[in-house]
């Protein structure tokens, strides 16, 4: 082990992060050198949780120095315990209690139109990212994570998926590939996390290796709620294989589509039209399809251009996409309003729905509307089409 | 002489000095309550014959016009910010001023900019005595430590005319940057190199101050037209090099918002607005140049052309934005009180319904009336606001001197005044127990709009219940303080001392607050 480690970022253009070093000494106690924007009014309090953590690893002798811009107390608490486990070996957490809000489950075909990605390094882009109400939060520990940073990110995105408020939203992971990712999910499957991305998906045992070790994490911690899976096809080889993967557990609850490393690997260009995914973005609808879950659209990069967005948002939907990504809040409310039912759409539903509703009352075996009939998949679906309406204020 | 004297607690519960500097001051009676009497102040009677016939009144330089108009130990000086941080002008004073061994001035500025830093060495050798008017950065620091000789004084743009008319401050000498002017001492601001759009914060100085001096760089023959200055207020005219600096004239932000939280908060705030019927056909508004503040007018203009309506008048600071709507015909008029960008000047000069005013006609408190109290929807920022509405708009709240008053006390009167602000900044909640200083009795603000939520003021019951139905997120405000102590913690006071280091006046002239020495 080192003596001296140290995590986060500093300098202009960073807030709401800090910058935490710390070195062991030989003796003369605990230092704290602290330089914060707001150390008149959180001064004291940031010394005495860099006491408390110091505290909690057992250390006698050390030299912590802390750079604040205005850090909430989750994130400067993850930068010292991220600067700390380089100098100390130790299997212990530090956590901050995590609220009642944080800790419940979702259901497996819960709506997943929008889910905004995140970075996992990147605290200032967390904070308010529930108030723009997307269907999940992804807290990003692959690609948006420069790789001498993922060390740090883990425990940053651990703190974040107990403190952060998620205002309703689905608290996502990705995690890394591989062995990388498998270690991630160590830091959050014992703290409530919802869903799961798995990257660059190529065969079931992608999935089911990765959902072996949260069924072993979750007994070990014995969490209550389920953990759903997402996969996202990336490459050639992945959409040949998408139905295998989209029915490798009963866990996957959405098989997503990542066009830009998919487009990469077929050695074309992505264009707003898409043509060059279609067959993609077909195989992965049909093959979340036939295996009862949703199919999820890969994110829109312009994030300048809503327009487009909108237009990109209705073939997808027309496709047989449930939902996309997202990388920018402003994308939610185009994505929202153009996955949402429109009025012809939900007034058909609602005479399904009715004409169900009668058929039970009188105890016939069969709905009809008018002289049609009509199967119970198209009941189900009227269902799932009224309740979201009445979601989004449309009924 | 002491900084002050006579603590007295005010109709607002705030302690206030009732000397300041040797001169008595009344303390806050409460909104519209204090209505002096007597006779305005009146400069000293001057004759025609006194002054060139043909109409010339060139100086060659700064220092001598100064000599002439008798610059002595413990004169009032005022100067202007339509350069903001690009003037070149109250600096030169002060070097002139010291350099021949002035002491103890009063600096009577309409606002102080960053680059009057300056200025530092003149108040820490004697040359400036104290400055009444708004101190950020280096010199709100430098106050807020509490080093300067004289306690400082803020006010609104229309307080400082209340000042000027009730002869509280009487100006011995205004020094007024013009873009052009000519050699009688005519000028404006919509032509010339420093072009700014328009001078009104010297209007009040030039009609009131004994020696008035008018430096250009763009001196045109008689007549400089428009005359926004009128010459015949005017002692000397000086032709200087450069005025300001253009690209630091236009300082003000020119770009709507990119942060998705701040959009957010603009979109919410216009939804509010929308749903509380505040927008109508023929509705007026006031908004800032802040980023926040264009996208809400930008969100505003969306509801007016989805709704074939119009705003009677936009109340600005304008720039390219209240500018294309003026153009697109979703405004009548633009009543300007500063120019923020060359669109603004641009339109200012070309267009008649561009209009410049002053804070006479905007603010002035002893007017029969003015503008303010007519304007629907007034969009405002704070510092701080308290779970009583009270808001502060000059200190940090670690208590250091951040911002001036402006015109922000002024606006205050508009039918419905309107604070969207984040909850917290960098951590710190903007909605506290008490605010450290008072800017704004609660009774003044209305509605605050966070990203997290909507509080309306208890005395707004017509606003609760239009809101109700609007499916927007409105809280309490003691709920939304409390939110954002559950994200960020709760802060701890700052250390002030005992110590006042400036005061803050109301628009009637009366000490709504005492601003503290801040403690390291």
């Amino acid at each position: 082990m080192d003596n001296t480690g140290f995590a986060g970022n500093e300098g202009t253009g960073v807030r709401s992060d800090a910058r935490v070093s710390i070195q062991l000494l030989k003796s003369g106690g605990i230092q704290i050198d602290l330089k914060s924007k707001v150390k008149t009014l959180f001064g004291k309090q940031i010394i005495r949780l860099a006491e408390e953590i110091i505290h909690f690893f057992d250390i006698q002798h050390a030299r912590m120095d802390i750079v604040d811009a205005g850090a909430l107390d989750f994130v400067l608490a993850a930068r010292m315990e991220a600067a700390i486990k380089q100098v100390v070996s130790s299997e212990k957490e530090f956590l901050l209690p995590q609220p009642e809000e944080n800790k419940n489950g979702t259901l497996k075909d819960k709506f997943r139109f929008s889910r905004l990605y995140l970075p996992g390094n990147s605290p200032k882009l967390m904070i308010n990212a529930g108030i723009h109400q997307p269907n999940g939060l992804i807290l990003d520990l692959e690609d948006a994570v420069a790789p001498d940073k993922k060390y740090e990110a883990r425990f940053l995105v651990r703190n974040a998926l107990r403190s952060l408020r998620f205002n309703g939203a689905e608290r996502m992971v990705r995690i890394n590939q591989g062995e990388a990712g498998l270690k991630d999910l160590d830091f959050v499957v014992p703290h409530h996390v919802n869903l799961i991305l798995i990257p660059k998906c190529e065969s079931a045992e992608d999935v089911i290796t990765v959902n072996e070790r949260i069924q072993q994490l979750r007994k070990q911690h014995q969490t209550e709620h389920q953990v759903w899976l997402m996969p996202i096809i990336e490459s050639a080889l992945g959409v040949i294989k998408a139905y295998e993967i989209a029915s490798a557990c009963e866990q996957v609850a959405a098989l997503a589509i990542g066009l830009e490393d998919y487009t990469a690997d077929l050695g074309t260009q992505r264009t707003n039209e898409g043509n060059e995914s279609f067959f993609a973005r077909s195989m992965v609808v049909n093959s979340a399809k036939a295996a009862h879950i949703q199919a999820i659209d890969s994110v829109f990069s312009d994030v300048s251009d809503m327009e487009a967005l909108a237009e990109n948002v209705k073939r997808s939907k027309n496709l047989g996409f449930d939902g996309m990504g997202c990388i920018h809040p402003r994308q939610i409310k185009v994505i929202h309003e153009n996955f949402a039912p429109e009025p012809k759409e939900i007034e058909k539903a609602r005479k399904i729905v009715e004409a169900f509703e009668i058929a039970q009352k009188e105890g016939l075996g069969v709905v009809s509307l008018g002289s049609k009939m009509i199967d119970p998949p198209v009941v189900k679906r009227a269902m799932r089409t009224v309740e979201l309406a009445k979601s989004m204020g449309k009924i | 002489m002491k900084k002050y004297d006579k603590l007295v607690t005010n109709a607002a519960g705030r302690k206030v000095p009732t000397i300041i500097n040797g001169e008595e001051h009344i303390p806050f009676k409460g909104v519209g309550k204090y209505k002096p009497s007597g006779r305005k102040h009146a400069t000293s009677i001057a004759s025609c014959v006194d002054y060139p016939e043909d109409g010339n009144k060139v100086i060659p330089d700064l220092k001598e016009a100064l000599i002439k108009a008798g610059l002595k130990d413990e004169m009032t000086i005022s100067t202007h910010h339509h350069f903001r941080n690009g003037d070149l002008i109250a600096n030169q004073i002060f070097d002139i001023a010291h350099e021949l061994g002035i002491k103890n001035l009063r600096w009577f500025p309409s606002a102080s900019f960053p680059c009057h830093e300056h200025l530092i060495p003149y108040l820490e050798d004697g040359t400036i005595h104290h400055i009444e008017g708004s101190m950020n950065g280096a010199l709100g620091k430098y106050c807020s430590q509490g080093k300067m000789d004289g306690l400082g004084i803020l006010r609104s743009h229309g307080g400082r005319y209340q000042a000027v008319q009730d002869g509280e401050v009487k100006i011995d000498i205004a020094v007024i940057g013009a873009p052009t002017a000519d050699p009688f001492g005519n000028a404006n601001g919509v032509n010339g190199e420093a072009a700014c759009g328009l001078l009104g914060f010297a209007l009040a100085d030039s009609e009131y101050a004994e020696k008035v001096i008018v430096v250009t760089d763009n001196l045109v023959p008689f007549p400089a037209i428009p005359w926004q200055i009128q010459g015949n207020y005017v002692d000397y005219v000086v032709k200087v090099d450069k005025v300001g600096i253009p690209e630091k004239i236009i300082s003000g932000t020119t770009q709507i918002t990119k942060s998705p939280d701040r959009l957010l908060i603009a979109e919410m705030t216009a939804q509010f607005c929308e749903a509380t019927g505040l927008i109508y056909d023929g509705f007026s508004y006031q908004a800032g140049a802040g980023g926040t503040s264009l996208s809400i007018g930008i969100y505003f203009s969306e509801i007016l052309k989805k709704n074939n309506w119009k705003a009677r008048f936009i109340r600005a600071g304008s720039n390219k934005y209240p500018v294309q709507m003026l153009e697109e015909g979703l405004a009548d008029y633009i009543l300007d009180g500063q120019t923020f960008d060359l669109d603004g000047v641009r339109s200012m000069r070309e267009n008649p319904n561009h209009v410049w005013t002053s804070p006479f006609t905007s603010y002035n408190y002893h007017g029969k009336g003015n503008f303010a109290s007519m304007v629907d929807v007034v969009i405002l920022g704070a510092t701080e606001v308290d779970i009583n509405f009270n808001a502060n708009v000059v200190t940090h709240s670690d208590g250091y001197l951040l911002h001036g008053i402006g015109g922000w006390q002024n606006t205050l009167f508009g039918k419905t005044t309107i604070l969207p602000i984040p909850l917290f900044r960098d951590r710190i909640p903007v909605i506290r127990d008490e605010v450290t200083t008072l800017c704004a009795p609660g009774e003044m603000i209305d509605v605050i709009v966070t990203e997290r939520g909507i509080a309306i003021n208890p005395l707004r019951a017509d606003l609760i219940e239009k809101a109700k139905e609007s499916g927007l997120p409105v809280k309490t405000i003691q709920e939304l303080k409390e939110e954002a102590e559950f994200i960020c913690g709760v802060p701890e006071k700052p250390k002030l001392g005992d110590e006042i280091v400036a005061v803050i006046k109301w628009v009637d002239g009366t000490v709504l607050d005492s601003v503290y020495k801040v403690l390291e």
